[in-house]
C-alpha cells in the first residue's frame, strides 16, 4: 500500500468515512480556489471537525512525508489553497463552532471554519462587530482570513486581520498543538500570532482563533461623489487626508467599472461620471457630522458634480452595492478578466492610473479600475476575450501593472496574497537575503517543508543553511538529493 | 567588553560579521531607557550602541509614512513630524528612547487604546542578523501582504533575534482638538464599565491610582460637546484641555520593583485587587480598556519567587501574565522575570534559526533565550 493509501485508511478509521474523500469526481470539487486558472486534483481530501483530528492528519502526513494544504472556504485569489496531486487537502469548513463570545472581554473564540460575517451577526445585538470586512465576508472563513491577513474596505481606519486576532491555536507541521496569545493583550515571548497571520498556510494550521470585537459606531455616514475624471476624484481624496480626516473607507471606481456595475446591479450612480468616490465616516455622531461637512466641501472643491449622502441603511447599501459587485460585474462587459491586486503609495495613484491607461491604450486591452483609494490598494480588472486570443496580452498588461507598483515603491499584493500566483514576482520586491531570512521562519515551523509547500516563495533555501551564502545551484540539489521547488 | 557605535547600516553589518568571526556575544543598546528590562542574562563581549544610526531616511508626508534609522530618538522624531501636523501614534513615557528600542521592547502608552502598539504601526523593517546579514520585510505602503512579516517577530524580541536597523511606520495626523475629563476613583473598573456601555471613542483612558483621565482627541467642532457628554457620563465637572503630568507615567522610580500585568478586559477590578491585597502600598497605573496594568513599589519591600508565583497563578485565571520589568539585581537574580510562556517550544526553534549560537543578548529573553 502506498503512503497515501495508508493515510486514507488511517483517516477513515480516525475521522470516519464521511470525513474522507477519495473519489476522483468528488476530489475534483477541490481542484482550485477562487483563482481558477490553476487547478490540481489532490490525492486525498479530509474534512476534520476537531483540533485532535487535524493534529492526527497532520501528524500522519509528517510521519509519511506527505505534503498537505489547508483550505477554508476556497475563495482565495492567489492560488494559496491550490492542492498538491501528491498531497492531502485539509478542508476546515466543518470546523464552525463559535467556542465563546465574551462581550465584556471584547473577544470571541472561534473555530477556523466560521464564516467572517457570522461573527458580526452573533454579536450585533450587543452592539459589537468583527471589523475586518473582505468583500467575500459572507462566505470566506476566519482561518482563511488569518492565513491571508485579509483586509476589507474599512481597513483604512480599522486595520487588517492582524490587528484583530489576539490568539491562535495552531497545529504545527509536525502534528503538535501549540497555543499563542489569547484574550489578554501582549502575550509574553515572540509575537508568533503576528508572524503566523498572513503566512498563507505555510506555517501550520490554525484550529482556533481569538478575535477582537469592536464596538459598533454611534453613527455612520456614507457619501457618494461623482466626478468627471479620476484626477479630480483623486485630489478630493488628497484633500480629505491632508485635512487629517481618517474615514472608515475611501473607495474609487472609474467609468468602465461604473458601467459594469450598472449593467450588473443597476446601482444608479450619477450618469456620465468619469469617476465615483465612496467615502464612509463612522464614530461618535458629533464628530462624524463635523467631518462629513468637511468631506462634502473637499469633494465640491475638487469638482464633484453630484454628491449623495445616504439617509438610511437602505440607501447606504445601494451606494455600496455597485462597489461590492464590481469584480463579478465586469463579467457583464467582458467574457474573461483578471483581478489584479497591487499597492502604490497613495500619492502615486494619479501617475500610476495614467500609466495604466497608457498601457491599456497601447495594448488594446481594457482595464477597469476599482480600488481602495485611501491606502493606494489597486484592483485593476484586466478585461479580455480568450476566444479572440487575447489571453497572453492581458497577462502581459496585468504583469506590467505589478511592475508599476514595484517601481513606485509599492507592493505586489495588498490583500490577496502571494500564494502560487505571485511567487515568481517575490524576487523583484525582495532580495535573496530578505527571502532567505523569511525562510528561517519557515524552517523554524516546518523544517520538512510539508506545509503548503511551493507557495509564497520562489526558490526557498533548504533548511539548515544560513542566508547570504547562495552561490549557484545548491549542491544537494545538483546531486539530485533534494528538490528545491 | 567593547562598545561600538556604527553610524551606517553597512557599519553595523560589519560589526556583526566581525563579532561572528570571533564568536563574540553581542548586546544592543539604544538610549538605555529600558536596559534594565528583561532577565539579567550574561554579559556580552560587544555592545552595539545604535544612537548614531539616527537618520530620518524618508518622511513621505502626504502618504503619512516615515522611515527612520533605529537609533533616532522617539521624542526627536515626534518633534520633526509635528512640524507637518503628524505623529507616530506611540506614546510610551520614555521619550528619550530610540525608535529601535521602542519596537524591540514593544513599548506602549495610554493611546494604545486607539492606535495599538508598535506591531500595529510598523509597516516595514530592516534588520541585521547576528552574522551580519541585512534583511528587509514589509515596505513603505500600509497595505501589503507580500512575504512573512519579520517586523512582527522583531517587535518585542528585546534584541534577541538580531538588531533592528531601521523601521518604517504608518503615521497619523495630530488631533485637531483635545479634552481631558477626569474623575477621582479608587475603582477603575467602574469607569471602564461606564465607558464600555457608551459609544464614546476616547483616544486613551488612564487610571493613575487615584483618578481616571479620559482623553478625547477629536475634530475641533466635536471637542466641547463630547467632553460635556463624557463629564455627564462620569459624573464629573473636571474638564480641561491640558493632559495631566501623571498621564501615562510608569508608577515607579528607578531602583523600585516594577511589574507589568495583563488581563482579560472584564477582570480589571480583580487584577487590581490581586495586586493591592499582596502589596498594599504598591503604586498602580492602568491603561483602561487595553488590559494592561503597571505596578511598582520600593525595593526595600522586596519580591520573592513564591510571591510572584502566587500572583501569577491568580492573574493566569484572568488569562493574563506578570512580567517583572525592573528590579534591583539582587532581587531579579532569584526570579523568573518573564514567567511561563505558552508556545515556548516554537519560540525556541525561532531563536535557534535566527541565532544558532545564542550570541544575541544571551539569556535576556523568555526561558533563557
Ligand atoms: C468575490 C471576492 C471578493 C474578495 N474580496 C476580498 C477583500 O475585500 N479583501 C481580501 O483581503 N480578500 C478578498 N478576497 C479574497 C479571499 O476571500 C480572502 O483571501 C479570504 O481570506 C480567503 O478565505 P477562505 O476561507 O476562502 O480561504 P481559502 O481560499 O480556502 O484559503 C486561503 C489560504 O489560507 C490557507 N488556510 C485556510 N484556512 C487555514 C487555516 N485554518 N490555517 C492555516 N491556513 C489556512 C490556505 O492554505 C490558503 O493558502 C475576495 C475573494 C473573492 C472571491
Amino acid at each position: 500500500m502506498t503512503g497515501l493509501a495508508a493515510l486514507a485508511d488511517a483517516c477513515v478509521r480516525e475521522l470516519g468515512e464521511r470525513a474522507v474523500v477519495t473519489d476522483r469526481v468528488q476530489l475534483r470539487t477541490y481542484e482550485c480556489d477562487g483563482l481558477t486558472a490553476y487547478r490540481c486534483i489532490p490525492a486525498l481530501v479530509v474534512l476534520p471537525e476537531t483540533t485532535e483530528q487535524v493534529a492526527f492528519v497532520v501528524g500522519r502526513c509528517h510521519e509519511l512525508g506527505v505534503p498537505f494544504v489547508a483550505r477554508g472556504a476556497g475563495t482565495g485569489l492567489s492560488g494559496g489553497a491550490l492542492p498538491r496531486e501528491d498531497g492531502v487537502l485539509i478542508v476546515l469548513s466543518r470546523m464552525t463552532e463559535v467556542r465563546s463570545v465574551d462581550i465584556a472581554d471584547r473577544r470571541a473564540v472561534v473555530q477556523p471554519g466560521v464564516v467572517n460575517l457570522d461573527i458580526s451577526k452573533r454579536v450585533a445585538a450587543s452592539g459589537y462587530y468583527y471589523a475586518p470586512d473582505p468583500s467575500s465576508q459572507q462566505v470566506c472563513s476566519i482561518g482563511g482570513n488569518v492565513a491571508e491577513n485579509s483586509g476589507g474596505a474599512h481597513c483604512l481606519k480599522y486595520g487588517f486581520t492582524s490587528h484583530h486576532v489576539t490568539g491562535l491555536e495552531i497545529v504545527m507541521p509536525d502534528g503538535s498543538v501549540e497555543r499563542f496569545g489569547g484574550r489578554a493583550p501582549d502575550p509574553v515571548g515572540y509575537d508568533v500570532v503576528g508572524a503566523f497571520v498572513g503566512s498563507e498556510g505555510t506555517l501550520g494550521i490554525a484550529t482556533e482563533v481569538t478575535v477582537r470585537l469592536t464596538r459598533s459606531p454611534e453613527s455612520v455616514q456614507t457619501l457618494l461623489a461623482a466626478f468627471n475624471g479620476m484626477d479630480e476624484a483623486g485630489s478630493a481624496v488628497s484633500a480629505v487626508i491632508a485635512a487629517g480626516v481618517l474615514p472608515a473607507a475611501v473607495e474609487m471606481m472609474d467609468a468602465l467599472s461604473i458601467e459594469a456595475a450598472e449593467a450588473a446591479v443597476r446601482c444608479r450612480y450619477p450618469a456620465g461620471a468619469g469617476a465615483v468616490l465612496i467615502v464612509e465616516l463612522d464614530g461618535p455622531t458629533i464628530e462624524v457630522e463635523a467631518q462629513l461637512a468637511d468631506v462634502e466641501e473637499f469633494c465640491r472643491m475638487a469638482g464633484a458634480f453630484e454628491i449623495r449622502v445616504a439617509s438610511d441603511d437602505v440607501e447606504r447599501a445601494q451606494i455600496w452595492r455597485g462597489r461590492k459587485s464590481a469584480f463579478a460585474a465586469v463579467g457583464r462587459i467582458s467574457p474573461d478578466y483578471i483581478v489584479q491586486d497591487g499597492v502604490v503609495p497613495r500619492t502615486a495613484l494619479p501617475e500610476v492610473l495614467r500609466d495604466i491607461a497608457a498601457l491599456a491604450q497601447a495594448s488594446g486591452i481594457r482595464v477597469a479600475n476599482v480600488f481602495h483609494a485611501g491606502d493606494g490598494n489597486l484592483h485593476p480588472l484586466v478585461l479580455f476575450d480568450e476566444s479572440k486570443g487575447e489571453t497572453e496580452r492581458a497577462e502581459e498588461v496585468s504583469m506590467r501593472i505589478l511592475d508599476l507598483c514595484i517601481e513606485h515603491g509599492g507592493s505586489i499584493t495588498g490583500e490577496h496574497g502571494v500564494g502560487h500566483d505571485k511567487k515568481k514576482h517575490m524576487g523583484r520586491m525582495f532580495s535573496n537575503d530578505d527571502l532567505d531570512v523569511m525562510q528561517l521562519v519557515r524552517c523554524a515551523f516546518d523544517p520538512a517543508s510539508l506545509c503548503n509547500p511551493g507557495k509564497v516563495f520562489p526558490t526557498p533555501r533548504l533548511c539548515g543553511e544560513r542566508p547570504g551564502r547562495r552561490t549557484g545551484v545548491h549542491p544537494l540539489q545538483e546531486a539530485g538529493l533534494a528538490e528545491v521547488f | 567588553m567593547e562598545v561600538v557605535t556604527p553610524s551606517t547600516i553597512d557599519d553595523l553589518a560589519t560589526v556583526l560579521r566581525d563579532a561572528a568571526a570571533t564568536g563574540a556575544s553581542v548586546d544592543v543598546r539604544g538610549a538605555g531607557t529600558k536596559s534594565g528590562w528583561g532577565a539579567p542574562g550574561r554579559p556580552a563581549d560587544v555592545i552595539v550602541d545604535t544612537t548614531s544610526l539616527n537618520t530620518v531616511v524618508e518622511h513621505a508626508e502626504a502618504d503619512l509614512v516615515v522611515t527612520v534609522q533605529a537609533g533616532t530618538r522617539l521624542g526627536e522624531l515626534q518633534r520633526l513630524l509635528a512640524g507637518s501636523g503628524q505623529w507616530l501614534a506611540l506614546d510610551p513615557p520614555e521619550v528619550a528612547a530610540t525608535v529601535g528600542g521602542v519596537v524591540a521592547a514593544a513599548a506602549s502608552g495610554p493611546r494604545r487604546l486607539r492606535y495599538g502598539t508598535p506591531r500595529d504601526l510598523l509597516i516595514g523593517i530592516t534588520v541585521v542578523l547576528v552574522d551580519g546579514i541585512v534583511a528587509r520585510s514589509g515596505g513603505k505602503v500600509v497595505k501589503n501582504v507580500a512575504g512573512y512579516d519579520l517586523g512582527k517577530l522583531f517587535t518585542g524580541s528585546f534584541g534577541t533575534l538580531g538588531i533592528i536597523a531601521s523601521c518604517t511606520f504608518r503615521l497619523h495626523p495630530l488631533p485637531a482638538a483635545r479634552r481631558v475629563v477626569s474623575v477621582s476613583t479608587e475603582d477603575p473598573a467602574q469607569v471602564a464599565d461606564a465607558l464600555a456601555r457608551s459609544t464614546a471613542e476616547p483616544a486613551a483612558v488612564e487610571w493613575d491610582g487615584r483618578a481616571a483621565h479620559v482623553l478625547l482627541e477629536t475634530a475641533a467642532a466635536a471637542a466641547d460637546p463630547q467632553a460635556a457628554e463624557m463629564a455627564q457620563l462620569l459624573g464629573s465637572d473636571a474638564v480641561t484641555d491640558v493632559v495631566p503630568a501623571s498621564f501615562g507615567r510608569r508608577p515607579w522610580q528607578s531602583g523600585d520593583i516594577a511589574l507589568k500585568v495583563t488581563h482579560r478586559l472584564s477582570c480589571l477590578g480583580p487584577a487590581v485587587t490581586a495586586i493591592r491585597r499582596r502589596w498594599p502600598d504598591a503604586a498602580i497605573a492602568a491603561h483602561l480598556g487595553s488590559g494592561v496594568l503597571w505596578a511598582g513599589w520600593p525595593a526595600a519591600k522586596g519580591l520573592t519567587s513564591a510571591e510572584l508565583d502566587d500572583l501569577r497563578a491568580v492573574i493566569a485565571s484572568y488569562d493574563g501574565t506578570v512580567v517583572v520589568v525592573q528590579a534591583p539585581p539582587a532581587v531579579k537574580d532569584g526570579l523568573d522575570v518573564w514567567g511561563p510562556v505558552s508556545g515556548f517550544a516554537v519560540m525556541e526553534r525561532i531563536k535557534e534559526r535566527f541565532d544558532p549560537d545564542g550570541r544575541m543578548r544571551p539569556g535576556r529573553f523568555v526561558g533563557g533565550l
